[in-house]
């Protein structure tokens, strides 16, 4: 197992390298003149020959790679003219934020998506079933930044339950109900679209797998229902279910970028809309590297799970 | 045979008039709806320049922020008094623009890039994947931001960033299914045929990508009308003064508390587009790819249905076996015809006997051994008729939790194939600890050590430390002791041994039988055998009865039997048993199929088949004769008779 592991994160490598060159080559596609885009189109054409040399700029593709790729060993993702900060600090600060929420998010999606589609698999055709697959389809169809302010107008404006705002202060100074206090709308909304994926592929996971053989063993051996379907059927379904949750990680971060923007959560995704209408590409490319490799790294532990439980991967 | 009529007059309807694709779809009443909001939502924005609406971006500062239902404004105005209801269809028609033009965007690349993939294979395969792959290790919307951002805010960069984004689903799935035709036999003869990579890419492998573009197309053109929204709500997408529902959404939230109705309106309608858009897009898919049409997953309940119309046949008085089978019939019910796997059947078996079922496949030898303790899937199949008496307790009558206490522990069952039967996440001592622990109260230790001696017993060495391991790790051998062992695990008075030994090597397979055949000599359990090789049954059944279309239709003592068979199709089945030193022998398979069983001919149902067939044959109902006590034939010109009379 340890050799599985080790064998993944060397895998991991050069995926993770392949990113540094997908977000450079992005940000090296800029039409026009970096400086000048920088710098304003009054710049003087002797400041803008400066910062292209203080940028390197001036040198082939291949080399400002190799320096920028060795900033980046050193944790120098350029500094961030906006906020006259180096990006790597505004990102990671800002990043824990997201983690929060995504976390949470998908914790929450996770835990109803299965449960919803064990529930309708168990009883298929039925009512439950009926319900929950309308949910699901009206849950993945639904904007979830509407959905957002949907929930800010019941539950902050009416009914005063949730702040719809008001997140400053995750770094220190916050408390944990107050956490949870601005967390829950957010949260919620962020795993809707996530839950409902899940819902519906653990459905046919699990009928699928009530349908096999070994599932007529567990029966035959006189197992109790509850047995067959949580222990038996639930297991080998978890198997096709968790790399999904893996890729709905990435839908959850990226969903991030909406509910924080609705909810004024002072994540990365609220940060990187900022940094593209002011402009601020080196904030948008550590902001875009940063959140790129935890996705890489966070899919890793899901094939990690997946071996885990099913022995068949090693 | 009421029933077969029916099925006969069935049968014409549903072959000439197979429905057709449009037919399919509209039956399906929630893809109806979506299809009809759809096209409204699509007219309606077409028409736009034709309707008398107010022009969407004339301001009007007095009629500002006007509620719904105002007068001149049915949706009311927005913070520039712009009309709401005009904006919004004006809305809609960019935001469908712009998500079907993605949608068409990412197909057409991504596919090109799949066929030429799935069909160059090799390095270019690699080459092309491994940077789909790369696109793909970005979380989705990251990188329509971070493509947004290079090339700047605006509606047209929107959709291109989320047109590239969606490259790699249509890559991947055009690829694999490329891969799959590029093997064929008819692109191997337009290869031969002299046709170019060209030709055959785009005239022979793209028509039948063609539904997979198509399904991938209708599942991601709601997603993508959502994320260019999206962008545009971000204030990345549509630009003021031009208008998508995502940027309408965006200006309303601004004043979302003092005029909610400004960003609730354009919501409602992404909503309603995207929600009949998936709606239709599952029904596309239902009706394209079969394989996801619901029902076609059907779950099995815990215990097979039972629908007895007729009383129930009492168990037999006098000297019964330990389980008694009376007049048992199991139906399947599928797409309307009933298919009758088992039309009445009588079994006995005694404490100590081993009782072999023998017949070809589909002759409803397993479903008998099935139907016994409800383990035939419902839906579809269900009990029709008679009775299982298990010491004398009719175990379709019994409730569910009787029927699973017996299940294991009275009646145990080894089924055929041991990879598919055991369970491929858990360990073989975790198995069959489960078995021992579900019927008897013993403590975790007990309970392993009685799994170790199990496994000894049938003679796995290393028992001990077979106990961890997944049945994968095992030889097919093993693994079906280790199912022999399971239902060993409490001294059931009843073993259903369904093909045990089918799916094992010869060497292996004798093996098997001389344990099971050992214990039974050793605890006195009774052995029902299911199986199709009559070598076999010789090997270990006592008594034998062969099945044909659902009924039994020869039963008599094995060596009886095999001596001097006196079904013409016993006959037949003892002829294919290859004999060694009679190289010359006959072993050809028994000409023609046995009949479907949803539509079972009068008479006798091998009448097709027999060569010794007769008009009578062909008429009325042909009882099973019992000759003497236990020798029984299902014909009306039996062989051999002088030699078992």
């Amino acid at each position: 197992m340890a050799a599985y592991i080790a064998r993944r994160l060397l895998a991991a490598i050069p995926v993770l390298f392949g990113l540094t060159i997908i977000v450079f080559l992005i940000m090296a596609m800029i039409p026009g003149d970096p400086a000048t885009a920088i710098l304003g189109s009054y710049a003087t054409p002797e400041n803008v020959a400066r910062l292209n040399r203080e940028l390197g700029l001036d040198k082939t593709l291949f080399e400002q790679y190799v320096i920028w790729i060795g900033n980046l060993f050193q944790g120098d993702l350029g500094r961030s003219y906006t906020l006259n900060r180096p990006v790597l600090d505004e990102v990671l600060e800002r990043f824990s934020a997201t983690l929060i929420l995504a976390g949470t998010s998908l914790v929450l999606c996770s835990v109803f998506g299965l449960l919803a589609g064990i529930v309708s698999a168990v009883r298929q055709y039925g009512w439950a079933d009926k319900i929950i697959t309308l949910l699901v389809l009206v849950g993945i169809s639904t904007p979830s930044f509407w959905l957002g302010l949907i929930l800010i107008l019941i539950f902050a404006v009416n009914l005063r339950l949730f702040p719809a705002s008001g997140m400053y202060a995750i770094y220190g100074g916050s408390d944990l109900p107050d956490l949870i206090h601005h967390l829950t709308l957010p949260a919620l909304t962020l795993s809707v679209v996530a839950t409902g994926v899940i819902a519906r592929l653990t459905r046919t996971a699990m009928l699928e797998v009530l349908r096999q053989d070994y599932i007529r063993t567990a029966r035959a051996k006189g197992l109790s229902e509850r047995k067959v379907i949580y222990k038996h059927a639930f297991k080998s379904a978890l198997v096709g279910v968790v790399p999904v949750i893996g890729i709905q990680a990435g839908f959850v971060i990226g969903g991030a970028v909406y509910i924080e923007t609705v909810f004024q959560w002072p994540g990365i995704g609220s940060m990187l809309v900022t940094a593209i209408s002011t402009r601020d590409l080196l904030l948008v490319q550590g902001g875009v590297l940063v959140v790129a490799a935890a996705y890489v790294l966070f899919n890793l532990f899901a094939d990690v799970v997946q071996t885990l439980l099913d022995p068949r991967l090693r | 045979m009421t029933d077969t009529t029916q099925t006969v007059e069935m049968k014409p309807k549903r072959t000439s008039a197979r429905p057709g694709t449009l037919a399919l779809l509209l039956n399906n009443s929630l893809a109806t709806g979506g299809l009809i909001v759809l096209v409204a939502i699509c007219l309606i924005a077409l028409a736009a320049p034709l309707l008398p609406l107010a022009d969407p971006d004339v301001t009007a500062p007095v009629d500002r922020l006007q509620p719904v239902f105002s007068d001149g404004h049915l949706l009311g105005t927005d913070h520039l008094g712009r009309d709401l209801l005009s904006r919004l269809i004006w809305g809609t028609r960019v935001s469908l623009a712009v998500g079907l033009s993605a949608t068409v965007i990412a197909a057409f690349f991504g596919s090109l890039l799949g066929l030429v993939a799935g069909y160059a294979g090799g390095r270019v395969d690699t080459l092309i994947m491994r940077g789909i792959d790369m696109v793909m290790a970005f979380p989705y919307i990251l990188l329509a931001l971070a493509i947004v951002a290079v090339l700047g805010p605006g509606l047209l960069n929107a959709l291109y960033a989320i047109a590239l984004v969606n490259i790699p689903f249509f890559a991947r799935n055009i690829r694999g299914i490329t891969l799959g035709l590029s093997r064929r036999e008819f692109v191997d003869a337009a290869r031969l045929s002299g046709k170019s990579p060209a030709q055959i890419l785009f005239l022979e492998i793209l028509p039948n990508v063609l539904p997979v573009i198509v399904i991938t197309m209708s599942t991601t053109v709601g997603w993508m009308i959502l994320e260019t929204a999206g962008l545009s709500f971000l204030g990345l997408g549509a630009q003021p003064p031009q208008a998508d529902l995502g940027s309408m959404l965006g200006e309303g939230r601004k004043i979302l508390f003092t005029a909610p109705h400004v960003s609730v309106i354009p919501g409602l309608m992404i909503f309603a587009l995207v929600m009949s858009i998936n709606l239709f897009g599952d029904g596309v898919r239902d009706v394209l790819d079969p394989r996801l049409r619901a029902g076609s997953l059907t779950r099995p309940v815990a215990r097979t249905a039972v629908e007895r119309g007729d009383a129930p046949v009492p168990p037999p008085s006098g000297k019964g076996g330990v389980l008694d089978v009376r007049d048992m019939r199991t139906e399947f019910e599928i797409g309307g015809s009933v298919y009758k796997a088992v039309g009445g059947v009588d079994l006995t078996l005694a404490a100590g006997e081993c009782l072999g079922i023998v017949g070809e496949s589909g002759s409803g030898k397993s479903v008998t051994a099935m139907s016994i303790m409800g383990l035939v899937p419902t839906p579809p199949g269900r009990i029709a008729g008679g009775a299982a008496y298990l010491d004398g307790e009719d175990l379709f009558a019994v409730s569910d939790r009787r029927i699973r206490k017996l299940r294991g522990s009275a009646v145990a069952y080894v089924f055929q194939d041991p990879l598919s039967t055991l369970h491929p996440l858990f360990t073989v001592g975790d198995q069959l600890r489960e078995a021992i622990g579900t019927h008897q109260p013993l403590s975790a230790a007990e309970v392993k050590a009685r799994a170790i001696e199990l496994l000894s017993l049938v003679r796995i060495p290393n028992a001990k430390e077979r106990l961890s391991a997944y049945p994968h790790e095992l030889s097919g051998g093993m693994r079906q002791r280790v199912c022999i062992a399971m239902a060993l695990a409490n001294d059931a008075k009843v073993l259903i041994a369904d093909e045990p030994t089918t799916a094992l090597d010869v060497t292996v397979q004798s093996q098997i039988l001389t344990l099971m055949n050992g214990l039974r000599r050793d605890r006195n359990a009774a052995i029902l055998f299911i199986t199709h090789d009559f070598g076999v049954v010789s090997a270990i059944c006592d008594r034998v009865a062969v099945m044909y279309a659902g009924r039994i239709v020869e039963t008599g003592r094995t060596n009886e039997v095999l001596a001097s068979p006196q079904h013409p199709y016993t006959a037949k089945l003892i002829e294919c048993v290859p004999v060694l030193g009679e190289p010359e022998r006959r072993l050809d398979a028994i000409e023609g199929r046995p009949p479907v069983v949803n539509n079972l001919p009068d008479g006798c149902a091998f009448a097709d088949r027999c060569g010794r067939v007769r008009p009578e044959c062909r008429s009325g109902e042909i009882a099973l004769v019992i000759s003497r006590e236990d020798r029984g034939v299902r014909c009306l010109y039996p062989l051999n008779t002088e030699g078992a009379a």
